[in-house]
């Protein structure tokens, strides 16, 4: 009769198998927008760090302000201040949502969608809506 | 209660329990969070009104006294939520010893951030 092992050799020995991970699962709206809220708040706070460098050589003077408003001013750096913008207005959507369930409010399916798609909807036009208005101001 | 353990928060934290700082953490994150609506919208509405200015223009923007004063009442909110948002995003996906290290040297810059940009507006707000 073989001795058997001690339980403890057993359960290391054995990988204990782990429950299904994103990599499994068909994206939908509400994991797609969990996630969005998290990368959209990352991105921002790269945002955060980009403003007190803005702020940073207001401070230094003219010069060293003309040379950072050189870089917001391209091509590269509009792109990015786009980005920002959406990354802004999706958050901030996104984070009004997290609020309003916060007071046990909105978590039937139907409501998860219609604020979900609220959320896309609003980030976007938003976007678009602040982009309008601006170059039309700066001419 | 709480006389039972004799860990300190810390110690109960590193060996996978509650530090008891989760609710704070929850309650600081919504209020940030409530308080950065009306200053970002703030901040972006006056970025978009001077869309066309020259360095000028924007510095006696930043001057005035409710511009100073939003700007950092805006810079403490976003720099807290940055704070405390990261953190919880480090510790969802970093689960190796750095975790502890990441956690702290992202307090401790957003804690300079904050100050950097704090005193720049102050010296635009003092300067003449």
């Amino acid at each position: 009769m073989d001795p058997k092992p001690p339980i403890s050799d057993m359960t290391v020995a054995r990988p204990r198998p782990l429950s299904p991970n994103i990599q499994i699962y068909r994206p939908q709206l509400t994991s797609v927008l969990s996630i969005a809220n998290r990368i959209t708040g990352v991105m921002l706070s790269l945002g955060a760090v980009g403003l007190v460098i803005w702020l940073t050589a207001a401070a230094m003077g003219p010069r060293v302000y003309g040379e950072v408003h050189a870089v917001i001013a391209s091509w590269g750096g509009r792109i990015i201040l786009f980005g920002f913008t959406f990354a802004f207005f999706m958050h901030l959507c996104g984070g009004i949502r997290h609020l309003v369930w916060d007071t046990v409010h909105g978590f039937e399916l139907r409501w998860i969608y219609i604020s979900g798609w609220a959320v896309v909807v609003g980030s976007i036009a938003l976007t678009w809506v602040t982009w309008t208005v601006s170059l039309l101001l700066a001419g | 209660m709480a006389s039972k353990d004799r860990r300190s928060p810390l110690a109960r934290a590193r060996g996978l329990g509650s530090a008891r700082g989760g609710v704070n953490h929850w309650w600081a994150e919504r209020v940030s969070a409530i308080a950065l609506v009306p200053l970002t919208l703030w901040f972006l509405g006056s970025i978009i009104a001077h869309a066309g200015s020259d360095y000028a223009a924007f510095i006696g923007w930043l001057k005035t006294p409710l511009a100073s004063i939003s700007m950092v009442l805006l810079l403490l909110a976003l720099f807290h939520h940055t704070a405390l948002g990261l953190q919880v995003v480090i510790e969802d996906y970093v689960h190796s010893s750095a975790k502890f290290g990441a956690v702290i040297m992202v307090r401790l810059g957003c804690i300079a951030l904050a100050s950097a940009g704090i005193t720049a507006v102050l010296r635009i707000a003092f300067s003449w």
